[in-house]
C-alpha cells in the first residue's frame, strides 16, 4: 500500500479513542490551548485556516477559511451569532462523519471550539441525523466530559472565550442536510430549504448571523492549528490539501472508510484499499462522490479524486464516497433506486424538483422493466435540463438532474438496450417495487 | 362525567391524563432553554415522545406539545408528518427498517427485506397479524460500506447475510439481546 501520512483516523487504534482521558493524551484540547494561552485573535485563527487551504468536506468544497470570514465584524453586528454542525449525513453512499463521531467525539467538539473562537460564537448546535443514535450518544458523553473539565462553559480556561454546544436530533429527512433545510428543520419546522439569497452568514438561525459546516470539515481545523498551515498544505493536491475519508461501498472486496490525501487515483484506492472488484469480476461503472455525483464508466477509474480533476471529468468529489458496479450490475436499476430516492426525498417547494423527480423516477423505472420507449432517452435529457443548474431554491433537483445527464452521455447503450430488447439486459429478480413511507 | 355531581368533596378529582407525563415535561423544560425559541424543541420533543409513549405520535400527544411550544396542533401535525422517522399510527411492538438505498441495492438489500417479511409476516405498510411487527424501506442509513443493514428497533445491524436475518429478528423476540 502506498506510504502517506495519516491523522484523522490515528486515534481509531485505540479502543477508547472516544473518551476524553484517550483525546488528552493523544494531543487533544491542545489547539484550543494553544490558542487561549498565546493569545491569538480571531482573525489570526482564521487566516491559519485560510493558509491551510481547507476546503468543506460536506460537498460543496467551499474554502472554510474564507466562508468563516463572512461573519459580520461583531463591533458593527452585535447580534446573536450561532454555528450550526451538519452532522445529517444522508448522501446515499456517505458514511464517513459517523466514523468520527462515534470514535472520535472530542476531536468533533474540538474543531467546534475552535470555529467559535474564530467567528466569535457562543452558541453550536450539532444537527445529527435521528437515526445516528449511537453517533449521538457518543457526543453527548463527550460533551458531557468536556464540559466537566471546563472545555465547554463558561470562561474556558479562564479567559473571555464562553461557548455552549447543544446536541440536537434530526429525524430521517435528507433535505435537512442542505444548509438552509437545515436551520430550518432545527428551529422546529418542515425541512423546507430557504431562498438565497439571504445567506446564511447575515441570515440563519432565527434570523441571526450563522455558519453551517460539516463534521469532517471541523475535525480538521485543531490538527491544522496544531500542526501549523504549511504541514496541511503540503498533504493533497494543488487546490484540495489535507487528507481526506473516502468511503468506497457498493461491489468490491473490503468496503470500508480510508483516509487518504486528496488526488489519489480512483484505480489505487479501488485496488490497495477495498481490495478490488469482488468475485474476480470486472468494474462496470462507478460513482465518486455519493448518488448526486453521476456515473462514470470504466475506463475513467484513473481519474485523480480531488474537486478538480473530477469536475474536468465532468463529475464531482461531493463527499468522497464511492460507489463501485461490477460488469454484471445494471446502472439503470441503479439509477432508478436513485431516481426513486430524489423523488421521495423532494421537499416539493419548487414545481420543477416536485414534478421532476417524480419523472425521473418512472421513466426509469419503465425503462429497467424494459417498458421504456427510445423518445424517453431524450425526455431525460429534457426534464433534467428543465431542472439544473440553478432552476430551483435548493440544489437537490441538480442532484437528480446530474446523474441522469451522466447516465444519457455514459451509458446511453445501455438504456438502448433496455429499450431494444423489452427487458433488463442484466435482470436481477427481484424487481425494484416499493417507495419509502 | 359529572364531576361536581358525583363526587363527594373529600374524594380526589379524576384529573383528564396528561398525555405527556411529568417525566417528560421536566426533559422539555430543560431542553427549551438551549434555544432563543421554543419551537425549536419540537422535533426532539416529538423523538422523545415516540420513544417513551408506545412507538407513536398520537394527536393527543400532538396536542400537547402544541400546547407546551404554544403552537397551532396544525403545525406541530404539519412538523411531525414531513419527517419519515415520526410514525403517526400505531406500530408493531418491533419495527424492522430494511435500507434499500443504492449501496444497499446492489449488496442484496431486496433479498434480505423479502427474507424479513417471510420471518415476521409482515410487508412493507402491513404489520404483522398479530401485531408484532412493523417493516419499512428506508433510505440510506449512512451505513453503506456495512451493506445491506437493517434498524431494528433502534440499533443498526450491518453486514447482514441472508441466514442472519432469521437469528436476530429471532433474538429480539425470544427476549434475547440480538447482536
Ligand atoms: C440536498 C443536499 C443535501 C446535503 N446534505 C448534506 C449532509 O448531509 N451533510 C453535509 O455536511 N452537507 C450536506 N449538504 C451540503 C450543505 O448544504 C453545506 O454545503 C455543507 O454542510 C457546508 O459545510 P462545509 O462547508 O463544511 O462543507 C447537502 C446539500 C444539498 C444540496
Ligand atoms: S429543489 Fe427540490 S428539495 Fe430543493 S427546495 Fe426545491 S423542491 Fe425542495
Ligand atoms: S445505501 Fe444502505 S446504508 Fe447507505
Amino acid at each position: 500500500m502506498a506510504q502517506h501520512e495519516t491523522y484523522l483516523l490515528d486515534r481509531l487504534e485505540h479502543d477508547d479513542s472516544h473518551t476524553l482521558d484517550r483525546y488528552s493524551k493523544t494531543g487533544g484540547y491542545r489547539a484550543i490551548e494553544k490558542i487561549l494561552k498565546e493569545g491569538l485573535t480571531p482573525e489570526q485563527v482564521i487566516d491559519l485556516v485560510k493558509r491551510s487551504g481547507l476546503r468543506g468536506r460536506g460537498g460543496a468544497g467551499f474554502p472554510t477559511g474564507l466562508k468563516w470570514s463572512f461573519m459580520p465584524d461583531v463591533a458593527k453586528d452585535p447580534r446573536p451569532r450561532y454555528i450550526a454542525v451538519n452532522a445529517d449525513e444522508s448522501e446515499p453512499g456517505t458514511c464517513k462523519d459517523r466514523v468520527l463521531m462515534e470514535r472520535d467525539p472530542h476531536g468533533v467538539i474540538e474543531g467546534i471550539l475552535i470555529a467559535a473562537y474564530a467567528m466569535r460564537v457562543d452558541t453550536a448546535y450539532i444537527y445529527v441525523r435521528g437515526e445516528y443514535r449511537f453517533a449521538y450518544d457518543r457526543l453527548l458523553g463527550a460533551l458531557a466530559e468536556a464540559r466537566e473539565q471546563g472545555w465547554v462553559g463558561q470562561h474556558v480556561l479562564g479567559t473571555e472565550f464562553s461557548i455552549d454546544i447543544w446536541m440536537h436530533k434530526g429525524a430521517g429527512a435528507y433535505i435537512c442536510g442542505e444548509e438552509t433545510g437545515l436551520m430550518e428543520s432545527l428551529e422546529g419546522k418542515r425541512g423546507h430549504p430557504r431562498p438565497k439569497p439571504p445567506f446564511p452568514a447575515g441570515f440563519g438561525l432565527w434570523g441571526q448571523p450563522t455558519t453551517v459546516n460539516n463534521v469532517e470539515t471541523l475535525f480538521n481545523v485543531p490538527f491544522i492549528i496544531d500542526r501549523g498551515p504549511e504541514w496541511f498544505a503540503g498533504m493533497g493536491s494543488e487546490k484540495s490539501k489535507g487528507n481526506l475519508l473516502v468511503g468506497i461501498s457498493g461491489h468490491v472486496n473490503t468496503p470500508g472508510v480510508f483516509e487518504l490525501p486528496l488526488g489519489m487515483s480512483a484505480k489505487t484506492i479501488l485496488e490497495e484499499y477495498a481490495g478490488g472488484v469482488w468475485k474476480g469480476k470486472e468494474l462496470g461503472a462507478w460513482i465518486p462522490g455519493g448518488s448526486s455525483t453521476g456515473f462514470l464508466p470504466a475506463h475513467m477509474i484513473d481519474l485523480a479524486m480531488d474537486h478538480d480533476s473530477l469536475k474536468e471529468a465532468g463529475s464531482m468529489l461531493g463527499t468522497a464516497a464511492m460507489i463501485m458496479l461490477d460488469e454484471d450490475a445494471c446502472v439503470v436499476r441503479a439509477m432508478e433506486v436513485m431516481a426513486r430516492f430524489y423523488d421521495h426525498e423532494s421537499c416539493g417547494q419548487c414545481s420543477q424538483c416536485r414534478e421532476g423527480t417524480e419523472w425521473l423516477h418512472q421513466i426509469f423505472g419503465r425503462i429497467e422493466r424494459g417498458a421504456g420507449r427510445l423518445e424517453d432517452i431524450e425526455l431525460l435529457t429534457s426534464l433534467a435540463n428543465g431542472m439544473a443548474p440553478g432552476k430551483t431554491i435548493c440544489a437537490l433537483a441538480d442532484a437528480a438532474a446530474i446523474p441522469t445527464h451522466s447516465i444519457v452521455k455514459n451509458f446511453r447503450h445501455e438504456l438502448e438496450q433496455h429499450v431494444e430488447q423489452g427487458c433488463c439486459p442484466k435482470r436481477r429478480a427481484p424487481q425494484l417495487s416499493g417507495t419509502t413511507a | 362525567m359529572n364531576e361536581h355531581a358525583n363526587n363527594p368533596v373529600d374524594e380526589p378529582v379524576d384529573e383528564p391524563q396528561d398525555p405527556l407525563g411529568a417525566k417528560l415535561r421536566a426533559e422539555f423544560d430543560e431542553l427549551i432553554k438551549h434555544y432563543p425559541e421554543k419551537q425549536a424543541v419540537l422535533i426532539p420533543a416529538l423523538h422523545r415522545c415516540q420513544e417513551d409513549l408506545g412507538g407513536w405520535i398520537s394527536p393527543e400527544v400532538m396536542e400537547a406539545l402544541a400546547e407546551l411550544l404554544e403552537l397551532e396542533p396544525v403545525e406541530v401535525y404539519g412538523v411531525a408528518s414531513f419527517y419519515p422517522m415520526f410514525h403517526l399510527r400505531p406500530v408493531g411492538k418491533h419495527v424492522v427498517g430494511v435500507c434499500h438505498n443504492v449501496s444497499c441495492d446492489l449488496r442484496g438489500a431486496e433479498d434480505i427485506l423479502e427474507r424479513v417479511c417471510q420471518v415476521t409476516g409482515a410487508a412493507p405498510g402491513v404489520d404483522s397479524a398479530d401485531g408484532r411487527w412493523t417493516v419499512a424501506r428506508l433510505e440510506c442509513q449512512g451505513a453503506c460500506t456495512s451493506a445491506p443493514m437493517f434498524d431494528l428497533d433502534g440499533v443498526y445491524h450491518e453486514n447482514l447475510e441472508l441466514d442472519d436475518v432469521e437469528r436476530i429478528l429471532g433474538a429480539v423476540e425470544s427476549g434475547n439481546e440480538p447482536n
